[in-house]
């Protein structure tokens, strides 16, 4: 291992300008507190949701066949019939939001945009752009736990995963027990839940990397240079996507929720 | 027109305090206009640096507002209503008014390992456009230093200044590292030495690049998972025994030094 | 006496703009201690701001290009009053001086093939400028200062040299120097100094270049006893902005004139199409309706009038604005906005559209620009050796802006980069062979040190006294009034006198506030050299009775066979920036048959 050299500096040179946290007059204040709002909310909602261990899929008694993203799929052993997955957990019987969260909330925890978003807004470090931090002391991403985000690929393989489970789920909805092929509301909801997730993967940065921007030579790797150059369009919206599809993923619970307790008719299009 | 009013801080190491010039508003001015006929009237001795005055010499970068900016493209019909507050970049140590010792920087770039090329053919190196694009956009850089300065790993941590190269060493050391004709491996010392790990990707950087660099999406992040590549991805780094690649690791390969 | 700093050298460059790094970076492989000492941090020099290319006859574009025609096409643009030999190892070495710099790091945009593109530009008879974008000379700039630090060669930022020092023998031995940071003085010894001072454009009021470009190098030189021409000849470009005041002086790309752009005055005429002169008048649309077809298709009519010669145009923009025809800020319209669709602006010109929407919040796809001429180039300079860049002083040498011979009376775009590492590189190997042969001491004489600091210090203790921005605004004005493109003999012996009263208002300036970083001192120690180089361009354009690419006399409007084979070569016998100048017309330099076939053969 090679030894860090030290840059021959002059620490603590006096700085110019008053002593004071920030000078900025505009309302820097306002970003982090609407992501603090945003995911504060979302955070308390999908613990509620995952927590209920009901009212998470709507089948085939009303000619339906909907299933909560939170609790696809359901692997628990108790998950109701229709819902059930191929596959189960023998003898877990909470709900298996609680074991499957875990793998979009890790790509999310660890996604190089969310992670801007809660270092400055949660963490304040720092708060807004030059705005004085508020912590004494800072070693960024180079100790535990933080060096962890460095697995963020790994959430991302693992995200990629769900999304097919997911799309799969969308797919199969258009197929609506007793009636056969039909387009609801709920489908459209699933589909776009479905679609959001997959612009939000494939514009993270990690994907931009692995498909593209790891080689040295375009040139010589012609199509992974297209991937790249697809991508890249893509990745500059990521925000956007993070923030949408965050948003939508709640909503589709929401509205499988309400359709499975019997709030809310799921209309049915054609 | 209206009058305004400038709030310049004015001092040096022995400290100081802001003082405020009122001065006639002129149609079009950009802060540094305004900053030169302070100098011409009432204050000749105001310490201010500047070059080219159109935006390319990144030489009069100051905190305008408390936000990094460049003087000469900041017009003055952009700012809110008040008076406008002139502070020297925070990060460095002042040398008077609104000068600043950069030299922090000029220490990072000389640590940085020179370009590493194959020996050049008679006609001239063969190299395609698509991949001198990526360096092509880190080498637009006119080294104002404002990334450097709203860095708040070394604006509110001093300490970090001695195993932290900073946002624009990040965008040099990716312009490097995606440079067609360098044959060094960069990951290790990026992690290493640079410090690349400090940095928490929040983007600052980016939000000030006058030259509109995606410091952040396309240099630092990328290095990132190129350290991850070469360092922590336990997958990569089986593939790399398993397949006997010819490319050394990146801990194997040790930065070389400057031909 | 207080004991001073110093440093000692074998080779001391001034000024760390493309010539100077490319100085250094040889000289240090020749195996050198070398130093560079700028007035502004590093990689700040003026070279950022060349935007269009540097030309080599690489060919990769049009094979057809070599030595040969850019040679021809460079002494055509200069009027035949270049220095032969510098034109001819210009255009042989630049293509290797480019290639070499991607060694370096620097990356140019490409050909399909995987060479470096080369692009068309004015004069050029070929696509010939290597470039990057619209930033070429930043990417010049970064990749010579990333190869001097990677040379561990010593870089003395923000230090602003008073004057050269010589030792007994006459010979260069050094420069004496101020820290801007603190004050505090400081001397360099050295065996020889390369100057790479860049231009001198900032004794004009509307001017493309920065706080930098006071002609300092120049100055210095013909103070140490070396010898100036072609004074006159500066390069006035016709389109700078001369509203708002943000971008006063700033460039506006010929390409907007290409791409449709008109010149149009307070009444709204073409007004071009009254100011073509005879010789051009074969080539040019006479009416707009022809001038208008041109645009699509160059074989259905003539060449729009705003696309003739720079001097021609800038000019034209002249006697409109004397004949109160000016826009409301003196200069005149540039319109493309009426002319051309929103998108097509904007895709053809993006930075010309950025560049005026964020700087002056003018949209100019839908509000005509406010320009008129700015100075923007000095082809005129030290007088160097073509091979070695030698001046007149034994180890004094000059390299890029501050050297003269390779423009002529007009340079050529894209061959300013070329220029500098061309002849940058031959300043570095002139030095060494200089210091090879047992030049240079290094020993300064101490009471010239202590001279240029009392001389430095005297505003300081002047109890009344001078603003010296007042004094610099008068000399702009001035400048730019009876010195700017178009002279006559009345203006510019006027000029002369009014620079006489400017010499004594120097030499009662009162500087305010302290030594540490004080712009107001800075500027003080920056007007005699502004001075001398104004007096110098004054008195060259007053010897020239003719008018020949930069330099236009009213009064003497045609060229003159005869002057056409001479350099007004100034000089000065006492060293005093106050003192008086000798001027007189020398032979340019003979050149070879076999050039002289090349030339023959283009004509």
């Amino acid at each position: 291992m090679t030894s860090v050299s030290e840059t021959k500096v002059q620490l603590g040179g006096t700085r110019g300008g008053p002593d004071v946290a920030t000078l900025r007059q505009d309302r820097w204040w306002i970003q982090p507190v609407v992501t603090v709002s945003i995911l504060t909310a979302f955070i308390i909602y999908s613990t509620w949701a995952a927590f209920q261990g009901k009212n998470y899929y709507v089948g085939a008694q009303v000619h339906r066949d909907l299933i909560s993203p939170f609790y696809s799929p359901c692997i628990a052993s108790d998950c109701v019939a229709g819902a059930k997955s191929g596959f189960a957990l023998n003898g877990w019987t909470l709900s298996p939001a609680l074991l499957i969260l875990i793998f979009p909330l890790g790509f999310r925890l660890t996604c190089y945009y969310y992670r801007r978003s809660y270092y400055r807004a949660f963490w304040w470090s720092p708060p807004a752009c030059a705005v004085a931090d508020a912590h004494s002391s800072y070693s960024g991403e180079t100790r535990f736990p933080l060096i962890m985000q460095n697995i963020h690929r790994y959430f991302f393989y693992a995200g990629l995963v769900f999304n097919a489970l997911l799309t799969y789920d969308a797919f199969r909805a258009f197929n609506q027990p007793g009636l056969g092929f039909g387009v609801t509301v709920g489908t459209i909801v699933l589909t776009v839940n479905a679609g959001l997730l997959w612009a939000y993967s494939l514009s993270c940065h990690a994907c931009r990397h692995l498909c593209g921007g790891q080689v040295k030579s375009f040139k010589a790797h012609p199509i992974r240079y297209r991937f790249w150059k697809f991508l890249t369009p893509l990745n500059a919206k990521h925000m956007n996507f993070a923030w949408a599809s965050l948003l939508f993923v709640a909503f589709t619970d929401v509205y499988v929720r309400l359709v499975a307790s019997g709030a809310w008719t799921d209309f049915r299009l054609f | 027109m209206s009058d305004i009013t400038m709030r310049v801080w004015r001092g040096d190491s022995t400290g100081g305090d802001f003082e405020s010039y009122t001065i006639e508003r002129n149609e079009g001015e950009v802060v540094l206009d305004v900053v030169h006929r302070i100098q011409a009237t009432e204050a000749p001795d105001l310490a201010c640096r500047w070059n080219c005055k159109a935006g390319k010499c990144g030489s009069c970068a100051v905190e305008v507002n408390g936000k990094p900016r460049l003087m000469c493209m900041t017009r003055m019909d952009t700012l809110p209503e008040g008076p406008v507050t002139l502070t020297p970049m925070k990060t460095f140590p002042i040398i008077r008014d609104l000068v600043t010792d950069v030299s922090f920087n000029y220490e990072q770039a000389a640590k940085v390992p020179a370009l590493l090329p194959p020996p050049m053919p008679v006609d001239g190196y063969r190299m395609f456009q698509q991949d001198v694009e990526r360096s092509q956009e880190f080498r637009k850089c006119i080294e104002c230093f404002m990334c450097q300065d709203v860095c708040h790993v070394i604006r509110d941590h001093e300490e970090n200044k001695q195993h932290y190269a900073g946002p624009r060493f990040f965008i040099r050391h990716a312009e490097l590292e995606m440079h067609p004709l360098d044959t060094n491996d960069r990951r290790e010392y990026v992690r290493e030495e640079a410090g690349l790990g400090f940095c928490n990707i929040t983007k600052c950087c980016t939000e000030v690049c006058p030259e509109h660099i995606k410091i952040t999406d396309n240099a630092i992040i990328p290095l990132k998972e190129r350290v991850v590549d070469a360092h922590y991805d336990p997958v990569a780094w089986l593939g790399r025994k398993i397949r006997r690649k010819t490319k050394t690791s990146a801990t194997e390969a040790a930065v070389q030094p400057a031909p | 006496m207080t004991t001073i700093e110093n440093h000692d050298y074998d080779v001391l460059i001034i000024g760390a703009g493309g010539a100077g790094l490319r100085a250094a970076i040889e000289a240090k492989q020749q195996g050198l201690r070398v130093g560079i000492i700028t007035k502004s941090l590093l990689g700040k020099a003026h070279t950022v701001m060349a935007e269009g290319g540097m030309a080599a006859a690489m060919g990769n574009v049009h094979s057809e290009d070599n030595w040969q025609v850019h040679f021809r096409d460079t002494m055509r643009g200069g009027k035949y009053l270049n220095n032969f030999r510098m034109a001819e190892l210009h255009a042989k070495e630049a293509p290797e001086r480019v290639l070499e710099l991607e060694q370096w790091g620097a990356l140019f945009d490409r050909t399909k093939d995987g060479k470096i593109l080369q692009r068309d530009f004015g004069g050029h008879r070929y696509a010939r400028l290597a470039h990057v974008g619209d930033r070429t000379g930043l990417e010049l700039i970064r990749t010579l200062q990333q190869k001097v630090v990677s040379m561990g060669i010593d870089v003395y930022m923000e230090c602003k040299v008073l004057q050269l020092l010589k030792d007994s023998n006459g010979h260069i031995a050094g420069a004496a120097a101020y820290w801007r940071h603190t004050g505090e003085f400081v001397t360099f010894s050295s065996k020889t100094v390369i100057l790479a001072t860049g231009g001198a454009g900032k004794s004009w009021k509307f001017t493309s270049n920065s706080w930098e470009g006071t002609g300092d190098g120049h100055a210095m030189a013909l103070w140490a006893g070396s010898e100036l021409i072609d004074m006159e000849a500066i390069q006035f470009h016709p389109t700078g902005m001369v509203w708002p005041m943000s971008v006063r002086g700033l460039l506006v790309t010929e390409g907007v004139r290409g791409d449709g752009g008109v010149l149009r005055n307070s009444l709204g005429e073409r007004f071009m199409f009254n100011y073509v002169a005879p010789m051009f008048r074969a080539e040019t649309a006479e009416t707009e309706e022809e001038a208008d077809k041109w645009y699509d298709d160059h074989s259905a009519g003539r060449r729009p009038p705003e696309l003739l010669p720079r001097d021609e145009v800038s000019r034209a923009i002249n006697a409109e604005v004397k004949a109160g025809r000016g826009s409301p800020h003196g200069g005149v319209f540039l319109d493309i906005g009426s002319r051309r669709s929103a998108e097509f602006i904007r895709r053809r010109l993006p930075s010309m559209y950025h560049q005026f929407m964020e700087l002056a919040g003018v949209d100019i796809t839908r509000e005509p620009m406010e320009i008129g001429p700015t100075c923007h180039y000095i082809m005129g300079g030290v007088k160097v050796d073509a091979e070695t860049t030698a001046t007149k002083t034994p180890g004094l040498f000059a390299a890029g802006e501050v050297a003269a011979g390779l423009h002529g009376a007009n340079r050529l775009g894209g061959n300013s980069l070329s220029d500098l590492i061309v002849f940058g590189k031959r300043a570095g190997e002139g030095a060494a062979s200089y210091i090879a042969a047992g030049g240079g001491s290094g020993k300064f004489k101490q009471s010239d040190v202590d001279a240029a600091i009392a001389e430095a210090l005297a505003p300081f203790d002047r109890v009344e006294g001078e603003n010296p921005y007042d004094i610099q605004r008068d000399l702009q004005d001035m400048m730019q009034a009876n010195v700017g493109i178009i002279r006559t003999g009345t203006e510019l012996e006027f000029a002369l006198s009014e620079l006489d009263k400017l010499t004594s208002r120097v030499q009662n300036i009162k500087v305010k506030g302290g030594r540490a970083y004080n712009p107001g001192w800075n500027l003080a120690t920056d007007l005699p050299a502004m001075i001398t180089v104004s007096r110098c361009v004054a008195m060259g354009a007053l010897n020239r009775k003719e008018s020949r690419g930069g330099h236009t006399r009213l009064d003497f409007p045609e060229a003159v066979a005869e002057m056409g084979s001479v350099n007004f070569t100034q000089s000065s016998s006492d060293g005093k920036w106050n003192g008086k100048y000798q001027i007189e017309g020398k032979p340019i330099p003979k050149i070879t048959p076999e050039l002289k076939t090349l030339l023959e053969e283009a004509k």
